[in-house]
């Protein structure tokens, strides 16, 4: 299990598959407030959703590389072949997407907070939530990722599938940045929990349907 | 009598609609061998599938007698890797050493070569190599031979000599001649 997650970060720290999303992410952060101009004060209120937006967008974008390489290498068939269930994978996968994606993402938010002159109370819900949150945009991603390994043409089909799971996340996360208190973070991390409880078995029934 | 490393009784295979064989049977002891031959298409790989668990049979049942290790078209070893550290990422889970693979295999001077670098035949005996070094006692060996050069198919038959020697057994789907004495034929 543990060479299992190594080897997810190894995956994802070569070739700069990590950097990415962050890019993307900070990307977004700099363009907002192009769009809508240097207006502190709105700038200010709606930074954090906008934020929300860039990381959930940013979470679509490892979809591809998460679980259809190993299926076409056949790397899935051989951790099959040595007794290890496919939702023990599933579970490894997990834990390491997340591991390079949530962590550097909160610490993305900082320079991004930054850019849209987020209030320093404004980035700590931003940060609470991201903790409570990427877990479940994590568990997400790999779900759509297993569910469209094996196709062709994924890369429309993955967001189709994807971006309106991640509602209940966007609500809760952007209602915390917006207004704090604990009603928001309490539902954030249960939509959270749900996700990344529901995701190992999805994923694995996902990997079977696909050997077939 | 030991028991069979593989047991197949009356299995059948649908694939896509299609059936691929029905009422087939197949026991192999430590220290056997049989070659699965037939068309394209016939059913080799599925067959070498359906042994390994990653099939289901649509009728009949699949006994094994302990891990079984499979050589098919996908090297799954990671490219950006040399094909040293890729094949110990397996020999780690198999509790076994890399060297014990690439060595018969003629892969220690590749050692240190990215897998993405590799030509086919390599890649072949890179393949071959994971399974060698698994310790399994039952290997699933897909067109083993194909792409091999005359000296890696002379080592191919060295290292399935010594497996069966040392009371292993293997089901081989191949066109070529592999070297296998006293083996069995599946013919599909």
């Amino acid at each position: 299990m543990s060479a299992l997650v190594l080897r997810e970060l190894r995956l994802a720290a070569s070739g700069g598959n990590a950097l990415l999303p962050l890019i993307f992410f900070l990307l977004v952060a700099t363009l907002f407030p192009f769009a809508v101009g240097p207006d502190r004060p709105l700038l200010a209120r709606a930074g954090g959703g906008a934020l929300w937006m860039a990381a959930l967008l940013a979470a679509l974008l490892p979809v591809d590389r998460l679980v259809e390489p190993d299926r076409a290498s056949g790397v899935l068939d051989q951790l099959a072949l040595r007794g290890l269930g496919e939702e023990t994978v599933a579970l490894a996968k997990l834990a390491g997407h997340w591991l390079s994606f949530g962590p550097p993402l909160m610490l993305a938010a900082v320079p991004a907070a930054a850019l849209m002159k987020l209030p320093g109370e404004v980035l700590e819900r931003l940060e609470l939530g991201l903790l409570v949150g990427t877990p479940g945009l994590a568990a997400l991603t790999l779900m759509v990722s297993a569910f469209t390994a094996g196709l062709r043409g994924t890369g429309a089909l993955a967001g189709l599938l994807m971006l309106p799971l991640a509602v209940p996340l966007l609500i809760f996360g952007a209602g915390l940045v917006e207004q704090g208190g604990t009603g928001a973070l309490k539902l954030l991390a249960a939509v959270s929990l749900l996700l990344v409880a529901a995701a190992p078995f999805a994923t694995a029934a996902a990997i079977r349907a696909a050997r077939d | 009598m030991p028991d069979a490393l593989l047991r197949l009784r009356g299995v059948a295979c649908v694939r896509g609609g299609r059936l691929l064989f029905e009422g087939l049977s197949l026991r192999l002891d430590p220290g056997g061998a049989a070659v699965v031959t037939g068309p394209n298409g016939a059913g080799k790989s599925s067959l070498l599938r359906l042994a390994a668990g990653l099939l289901r049979a649509d009728s009949g049942t699949v006994e094994r007698g302990g891990a079984a290790a499979l050589a098919d078209e996908h090297a799954a070893l990671d490219e950006r890797l040399t094909l040293e550290r890729a094949l110990a990422f397996w020999a780690r889970l198999d509790g076994a050493r890399a060297e014990a693979g690439m060595a018969p295999l003629g892969l220690l001077p590749l050692r240190d070569v990215p897998v993405r670098m590799l030509s086919n035949g390599q890649r072949k005996r890179a393949t071959l190599a994971r399974v060698v070094a698994s310790g399994a006692p039952l290997w699933l060996l897909d067109e083993p031979a194909n792409g091999l050069d005359r000296d890696s198919a002379a080592a191919l038959a060295e290292v399935m000599a010594d497996h069966r020697r040392r009371g292993g057994a293997i089901l081989a789907a191949s066109h070529q001649p592999l070297g296998l004495e006293d083996s069995a034929t599946v013919a599909l």
